[in-house]
């Protein structure tokens, strides 16, 4: 792998830049890997790229049925906070937004981190409690955030109409720390390090059963053939549920859609990350200048990667009142992904009931954020068969009671 | 009954079958997967985890429980496919498995479906 820096730009302009090499080699499945990954996507590679870099296990493959991070990983609104209330959630979610602070160094490759700060606004006495609550929780937990006032989230945001008719600002969380990155190159960076590394990233390949013999993994049959394995992590998002019924168990998950639209490019205008959980819409500014706008879920399982359109409606409402400048913005795209939700909206990260086979699902609406810290944790937890950075998020964790209950938390939105 | 819209795919319509009327998706409450049995005092650990927990979550076919919330108010089943947002029929919500006639709608546009032990 060629090293990119300033030098090799200067080098390359010099001769038409004919000398920069694909960043990944598509090789043909070998007939065996010490680690099979299912699903190229952030997370997915982050797992290979931590089984490397952490634990020496560079015999890996990472499958992907469609191309690299085209999935919920390009589909997200990039933002990145750490702002849960619960610990085990704080520590995974912390962790991987302290990954992120020099993720560009490690990879060398610009994934553009930017920590602008996320907001997340307070618009109802019920809310007020509740931040307060997390950023109480937050310094308990050694995650910086703190409770501002209104008039310090119209200094941060300008653009904000602090009166709004149905749902006034009273406050907010505020995540200093937090802020966004760019998705593709999340992907496409944790992509270029593996393939160095000497990983096989095999796109355009669907799994289409799991192979085991006497209880344990051995192998995945795919449409480029049968792959053997000693290992196997499927990290899939939406379609968890049909790959673990080819491992032999079942999921508590349920799939629907979460979508996302942006609008045509403007001046910059806003240079925070805003959540406004009670009115359900959020929105920062990507560095083209496009208004990136995130909205709400399909209350039914859904599998199209598109959502009703009136959630677009509802999401957009509630931001014009809140922003009322964007009134006449036009809206570029809009699309969906397929989330993964768990009854207590936090995901797992487990072995399986079949021997060698591991679970990373259920990231729900906000899985971006967290992928740095899920990929350490997934990689230590299938290398050494423990976590202590996983160990809360386990499969069974349902049927004994210890969920990790962000549903109801304040912390919880996308 | 199928109409124009819902050969669009653009929004999800469903009839409902108490008051007849063909209900948009925002005249809807989503109510979660039809047909399930409960499990309380009495019952083993893992039935109710199944069945707090354990949806069939299918990339297909899947019943659910609907109701017509700014509409006549009642709650009703609907047969649908999460993978193309296709209606097979809606019945009624005093039965606790889905009718012959909306299986067999199904099975006329999807032979080989299963869900749980109605198919």
């Amino acid at each position: 792998m060629k090293h990119y820096s300033a030098f090799a730009v200067a080098r390359e302009a010099l001769r038409y830049h004919t000398g920069w090499e694909r960043a990944w080699r598509s090789p043909e499945p070998k007939k065996k890997y010490d680690v099979i990954i299912i699903g190229a996507g952030g997370h997915g590679l982050a797992t290979a790229y931590y089984l490397g870099k952490n634990y020496g296990i560079q015999n890996v493959a990472v499958i992907e049925k469609g191309w690299l991070g085209g999935g919920n990983t390009g589909r997200n609104t990039t933002i990145i906070r750490s702002n849960y209330l619960q610990d085990p959630s704080a520590a995974l979610y912390e962790k991987a937004r302290g990954l992120y602070e020099d993720l560009s160094q490690d990879l060398n490759y610009n994934i553009m981190f930017s920590p602008r700060g996320v907001m997340m606004l307070a618009q109802t006495q019920h809310e007020i409690r509740g931040y307060q609550r997390t950023a109480h929780a937050n310094a308990l937990q050694g995650v910086k955030t703190e409770w501002i006032t209104p008039e310090r989230v119209k200094e941060l945001v300008p653009i904000i109409n602090l009166e709004g008719p149905r749902y006034p600002v009273l406050g907010a969380l505020w995540q200093e720390r937090g802020g966004t990155a760019r998705h593709d190159a999340v992907a496409w960076g944790y992509a270029r390090a593996c393939s160095a590394m000497g990983m096989d990233i095999i796109q355009q390949c669907e799994v289409t059963g799991v192979r085991s013999d006497n209880g344990r993994v051995v192998g995945v049959d795919t449409t480029k053939g049968a792959i053997d394995c000693d290992k196997l992590g499927i990290v899939v998002a939406g379609h968890s549920g049909q790959l673990a019924e080819m491992a032999g168990f079942r999921l508590p998950l349920e799939a629907i859609a979460l979508q996302a639209l942006v609008s045509e490019p403007i001046k910059p205008c806003m240079d925070v990350v805003v959540m406004a959980n009670t009115v359900h819409g959020y929105m920062s500014q990507s560095d083209k200048g496009e208004m990136v706008i995130g909205g709400g879920t399909d209350g039914f399982n859904n599998f199209t990667q598109r959502g009703s359109f009136h959630h677009i409606e509802e999401t957009v409402r509630a931001l014009v009142e809140t922003f009322p400048m964007i009134s006449r913005l036009k809206m570029l795209r809009q699309w969906g992904g397929i989330v993964d939700m768990t009854g207590d909206r936090s995901p797992i990260l487990s072995k399986t009931p079949l021997g060698g086979c591991f679970i990373n699902c259920g990231w729900g609406t906000g899985g971006f954020k967290a992928i740095p810290g899920s990929g350490w944790g997934m990689a230590q937890l299938m290398a050494t068969g423990h976590s202590p950075l996983t160990e809360a998020f386990t499969l069974d964790r349902f049927k004994e009671g210890r969920f990790i209950d962000e549903s109801v938390a304040a912390g919880v939105a996308h | 009954m199928p109409t124009d819209r819902q050969k669009d795919d653009n929004m999800l319509i469903l009839n409902c079958p108490y008051c007849g009327v063909d209900a948009e998706e925002t005249e809807l409450a989503a109510g979660g997967e039809a047909h399930l049995k409960r499990f309380g005092p009495g019952s083993s650990d893992d039935e109710f985890h199944d069945y707090l927990f354990m949806r069939e979550n299918p990339k297909g076919v899947h019943f659910e429980r609907w109701r017509h919330a700014n509409g006549c108010g009642k709650w009703f089943h609907a047969a649908r496919c999460t993978q193309t947002l296709e209606v097979f029929g809606t019945y009624s919500a005093q039965v606790t498995e889905p009718p012959k006639e909306i299986k067999d709608a199904i099975t006329a546009k999807r032979p080989d479906w299963t869900w749980r032990e109605f198919s």
